[in-house]
């Protein structure tokens, strides 16, 4: 049984535990009433009744994930803060703008209470005496609805000094970027927060957990990995664990986009899911859009190396995923059916990455840059047999030697796992880099035959229709 | 064009408050800024500079890294549509196309009139709906050409206005930290012990 929900567009809610989208059947799911109705907050008050050490040590023992992309345990992550030194931060990630990733602005939008439990809930037991949420320029609604929890919160006593009458006092300030991608790189978010250009710092020495926000420690949390924890702290780290694998305990967030019938953004359970499940299953995608094949899709987010119909039955697992030659990254699936112009979609996601690259490291400003120039003369027909060998070679001075693709048997191609080597600080860089190689390895006979019939065709039309355009 | 008004140096002064330093408040000034006047007026970056204690050239080197903030006067309306690949893959492209010529402009232009400045936007967090598009940071979801045209209609005609607030404003709500039940902001090297409710414990 699945259920939609028009104030949750997108959203699919189906009989799985659900642990950060129980609220989302109601509409009134983003009122502090609400909230309270079911069971808001109490998690809050579960933590305040044990020490910070206790709390610490629930959600290490539930190996909550980092679900922002890298995956990060986040209770380990909370204590490589160094000791005696104050004050720390705490900085929520919400400028989720990954290709493909739909999953923190609804949390923002349909339960920022839950998400404003999780934030005070981490700040108390890693001793941080200030947050920080970050929420993306664009996303409007989240900020109205974060600034309205907040304030609701702030005037019932949730939020601010003596929180519910103990010692614990942490003010959550609201703070909205204004469009750019790589701000969403942990040290250029706090570059941005500084009131700086959202540059990434080197690490090291920059490492957030020592030297962060002001040079202090800082955690910084993606919005999925805290909305976890107000259910984690009422329900147990056992009762968390024996949700998912060992390794991916608990659920996940999971958005599955393009050229499948019903596209829709589920929570699954982690570890478990496979990506079958998720395209052809009953209760998730319902398979293909006019049962087409299915040529490709994209695991993790736009940054992700592409799989093929080889790897679809990996499980949403990092540890098989990532020797498979690809990362599960921001649970965000773009799938891609036979009707698919491979080089024009690779392009899309290059012109993101080299439109988002920051210019700090010349190998993402020129080479991406690059790599959208040459594959857009190929994509419109005007390109050479140098382009596809230029394209690798441009790719190769930003990820030097093996780079990771989805490993395919039939072409030779054994997968090699993360990481790879960068000439960059950040990802953004290898990320205009992957859709290429992952395009150009798999699907090389589609490059050529661009160059040799000089024709622009569209990514693919709407119903499938082979027009071109006048321009 | 134009200094931040009195009502807003009074909003400036609060969001700078919430900061332990002045420069954090840098980009949701400037957002006030760009709320008052639609965009962001090079007076208003000086005004913004002498609030934050920071020179003007610092103030537009920051607001010039962020697409949000335009330097001109842009359209009543800012259409967003979204390119990348979840949108592309349904039909973004030809909907821009038809954007284009419904409009009589290319991306990155104003229609003549100053109604609607229609721009390329990327991955808008909205991959499941797709094709998308932002109109003043407002979503429309799975459009087709046909849907794109009524609502272009329905802007031309005033329709709506009190959905769509005028560019510049994002929420309409803004956060607001009651005197007696904030903590405060003070500079990290003024802190130096734990907090209190650790007890002189260590944390972790």
């Amino acid at each position: 049984m699945t259920s939609t929900y028009a104030h949750a567009p997108g959203f699919v809610a189906g009989d799985r535990p659900k642990i950060v989208t129980s609220r989302f059947e109601f509409s009134d799911s983003y009122t502090i009433e609400r909230y309270l109705a079911t069971n808001g907050y109490a998690g809050l008050r579960a933590a305040l009744a044990q020490p910070a050490t206790s709390v610490h040590d629930e959600v290490k023992n539930a190996t909550v994930l980092g679900r922002g992309g890298a995956g990060f345990p986040a209770g380990t992550k909370w204590g490589l803060t160094p000791q005696e030194v104050w004050p720390r931060y705490l900085v929520v990630n919400g400028d989720e703008s990954e290709p493909g990733t739909y999953k923190d602005r609804l949390l923002m939008e349909r339960d920022p209470h839950q998400l404003i439990e999780g934030c005070l809930i981490a700040c108390y037991s890693a001793g941080l005496s200030r947050c920080f949420l970050y929420i993306r320029g664009e996303m409007a609604l989240a900020q109205e609805r974060v600034a309205t929890a907040l304030n609701e919160a702030y005037a019932a006593g949730y939020v601010g000094k003596n929180i519910l009458g103990s010692k614990f006092s942490v003010d959550i300030v609201l703070h909205w970027g204004a469009g750019a991608y790589v701000v969403g790189e942990e040290t250029a978010l706090i570059e941005s927060l500084e009131g700086n250009r959202g540059m990434p710092r080197l690490k090291p020495p920059f490492f957030p957990a020592a030297n962060g926000l002001y040079g202090q420690p800082t955690i910084v949390n993606n919005v999925e990995t805290l909305a976890n924890l107000p259910w984690l702290l009422c329900n147990g780290s056992e009762a968390y664990t024996a949700i998912g694998t060992k390794t991916s305990p608990g659920t996940r967030m999971v958005a599955v986009s393009g050229h499948v019938k019903r596209p829709g953004v589920f929570e699954i359970i982690n570890g478990v899911t496979t990506f079958r499940d998720l395209l052809y299953g009953e209760e998730f995608c319902g398979g293909i859009r006019n049962d087409n094949q299915l040529k490709a899709f994209v695991p993790g987010g736009g940054s992700a190396p592409w799989f093929t119909p080889d790897q679809l039955d990996l499980p949403f697992e990092a540890s098989q995923v990532g020797p498979a030659g690809s990362m599960l990254g921001s649970g965000a699936i773009m799938v891609m059916d036979h009707t698919t112009d491979i080089p024009a979609a690779a392009l899309t996601l290059t012109r993101f990455y080299a439109h988002e690259s920051c210019g700090k490291c010349t190998p993402c400003r020129e080479g991406g840059t690059w790599l959208e120039r040459i594959l857009t003369r190929v994509v419109e027909g005007t390109g050479t047999d140098a382009d596809l060998d230029q394209l690798i070679e441009v790719g190769s001075s930003i990820c030097p030697g093996d780079f990771p693709h989805a490993s395919n048997a039939d072409l030779g191609l054994a997968a090699v796992p993360f990481p790879y080597k960068m000439t960059t600080i950040c990802f953004v860089g290898p990320s205009a880099y992957a859709p290429v190689h992952s395009a150009l390895t798999l699907f090389r006979s589609e490059f050529e035959a661009r160059v040799t019939t000089r024709k622009r065709i569209p990514v693919t039309a709407v119903a499938n229709s082979t027009a071109g355009y006048a321009s | 064009m134009s200094r931040l008004t009195d009502a807003n140096i009074a909003i400036a002064y609060e969001i700078i408050g919430r900061y332990p330093r002045p420069k954090s408040a840098l980009i949701p000034i400037l957002h006030l800024a760009q709320e008052q006047d639609g965009y962001v007026a090079q007076d208003a970056m000086k005004h913004i500079a002498e609030l934050v204690g920071v020179t003007p050239a610092e103030v537009f080197g920051t607001a010039s890294f962020y697409e949000m903030f335009k330097f001109e006067p842009v359209g009543k309306y800012l259409l967003n549509i979204c390119g990348t690949m979840s949108c592309a893959l349904m039909g973004a492209e030809e909907l821009m196309h038809h954007a284009e010529k419904r409009l009589g402009i290319k991306a990155g232009s104003t229609t003549p009139d100053g109604l609607i400045t229609l721009e390329h936007a990327e991955c808008q967090a909205a991959c499941t709906e797709a094709p998308c598009l932002q109109v003043n940071y407002r979503y429309r979801f799975k459009m087709t050409p046909g849907e794109l045209d009524t609502l272009i209609d329905d802007l031309a005609a005033g329709k709506l206005t009190d959905e769509i607030p005028a560019h510049g404003v994002l929420a309409t709500v803004r956060q607001r930290i009651p005197a007696e039940r904030g903590v405060g902001a003070v500079a990290p090297e003024k802190v130096n012990e734990s907090p209190q409710w650790l007890d002189g414990k260590p944390a972790l």
